[in-house]
């Protein structure tokens, strides 16, 4: 096998090589979509963020809008800082509501954004002042007992 | 008779460390023979038709056997998983399990131990056959640096193919599980993509798969031109030096793995 043959054989190795390298970082992988350098900043705290991790998706209206960069305990009002990384294109008014969901019954959990009609806009290292928490089930289901069983306790003193 | 039971057991104790001190320093050589290759790559790399070479055989000889087992373990991934994701009504996620196993474990590892099967014995062969021929030797009777010459190109070579090999395994193996899942089970085409692409990101989880890799390639390189090396200049030499290096090699390779794994998944995203 002469040099130009070999050669000719490992240009089209690497070639492919890094075809395969592009094709997981553009088909498979989500490399240009939200990008962590693009966008700009939200803050938002809430009293629980639930299962929130970091990397999570920021939602509008059901479509991807940001993900979630940072979830600090803020030490005096023991409040989650969560910080959003939103996409330039999108703008938020001053009174959107974020809030802490979960797609589905055991789906992943992600931030909503619900926008206003406020005509100011949020921008970059804003605080978001509306939110609403994760819903824990467990304080749901004991908060339905507690309603059933005072219910039931006052119908009882009645009579 | 009691000296006799002494005996023994001084013998066995010898032969235990000599065996430790054995390996210990063997492995102190290869750590001296790693710092020389590095040394010695500005020169072979002055020449780099014999690296370019060495890619060929390593790497353009590999892809037939890297890219069909990729296949393979694509389609064989994707019907595995469909049949457990069923169960909880999981199925349109098929491609994020296809996707995140052969980027993040099965495409590094399958590629390593099999590029250390294909082409790393096929290095220590190569490099023991030439000792037990003393054409290293004569290389240096010659004042032709057999490092330069005849190591570091296969080294480097390895370095070089080993990540493109687990590439293309990787992306042959979504490939794969592509044809099964969506072709032959009948996914949502759009929900296999869709959500591959929401699950799998390129930093950290290809990145990491291309770090593997990358150590892996290393690891296997330095292993078959060592044993090579190192070999006993016999036949059964040759032949014992190419057996421990797909050996030492799946080890190493399983081995890094697992500390890798544990470094870069820790519990996941957070």
């Amino acid at each position: 096998m002469n040099r130009s043959a070999i050669d000719l054989w490992v240009g089209i190795f690497v070639a492919i090589g890094f075809g395969a390298i592009l094709f997981m970082a553009l088909k498979v992988g989500n490399l240009m979509t939200l990008d962590r350098a693009a966008g700009y900043r939200l803050e938002a705290s809430f009293d629980n963020i639930g299962g929130l991790k970091l990397r999570a998706a920021a939602k509008a209206a059901g479509v991807v809008i940001g993900r979630v960069e940072a979830i600090r305990l803020n030490p005096k009002t023991y409040e989650a800082l969560v910080t959003l990384r939103v996409d330039n294109q999108y703008q938020f008014t001053r009174d959107t509501i974020a809030s802490i969901n979960t797609s589905g019954l055991l789906g992943e959990v992600y931030v909503a954004l619900d926008a206003g009609g406020d005509t100011a806009m949020l921008k970059d290292g804003d605080r978001i002042g509306k939110t609403q928490s994760a819903v824990v089930i467990e304080k749901l289901i004991s908060q339905f007992l507690f309603d059933k069983a005072a219910e039931s306790g006052g119908g009882g003193a009645k009579k | 008779m009691s000296s006799d039971v002494m005996f023994g057991v001084a013998h066995f104790l010898r032969r235990i460390g000599g065996a430790v001190t054995g390996s210990i320093s063997r492995l102190g050589f290869a750590s001296r023979f790693l710092v020389a290759i590095v040394w010695h790559s500005p020169q072979a790399f002055r020449r780099i038709h014999l690296t370019i070479r060495e890619i060929y055989f390593a790497g353009v000889l590999s892809l037939v056997i890297i890219l069909m087992s990729g296949l393979f373990v694509g389609m064989v991934l994707s019907l595995q998983g469909y049949e457990t994701l069923k169960r909880y009504g999981a199925d349109e996620q098929l491609g994020i399990l296809v996707a995140l196993s052969l980027v993040r474990e099965l495409g590094p590892v399958m590629a390593g131990l099999l590029f250390a099967s294909r082409a790393g014995s096929a290095i220590t062969a190569e490099i023991g056959l030439m000792k037990t021929t003393e054409q290293l030797a004569a290389m240096e009777m010659m004042a032709v640096d057999p490092l330069a010459r005849v190591i570091a190109p296969r080294f480097w070579g390895g370095v070089v193919s080993l990540p493109l090999l687990a590439a293309l395994f990787s992306a042959f193996g979504i490939f794969g599980g592509y044809l099964v899942g969506v072709r032959l089970i009948g996914i949502d085409d759009g929900a296999f993509w869709g959500q591959m692409k929401a699950g799998v990101d390129f930093w950290p989880d290809v990145t990491n798969g291309i770090i593997k890799s990358l150590v892996f390639g290393v690891a296997v390189s330095l292993i078959a031109v060592f044993e090579g090396y190192d070999a006993k200049p016999t036949a059964e030499g040759v032949s014992t030096a190419t057996t421990r290096t797909v050996v030492m090699s799946s080890l190493a390779i399983l081995a890094l793995d697992f500390v890798m794994t544990v470094f870069m998944f820790r519990g996941g995203a957070q």
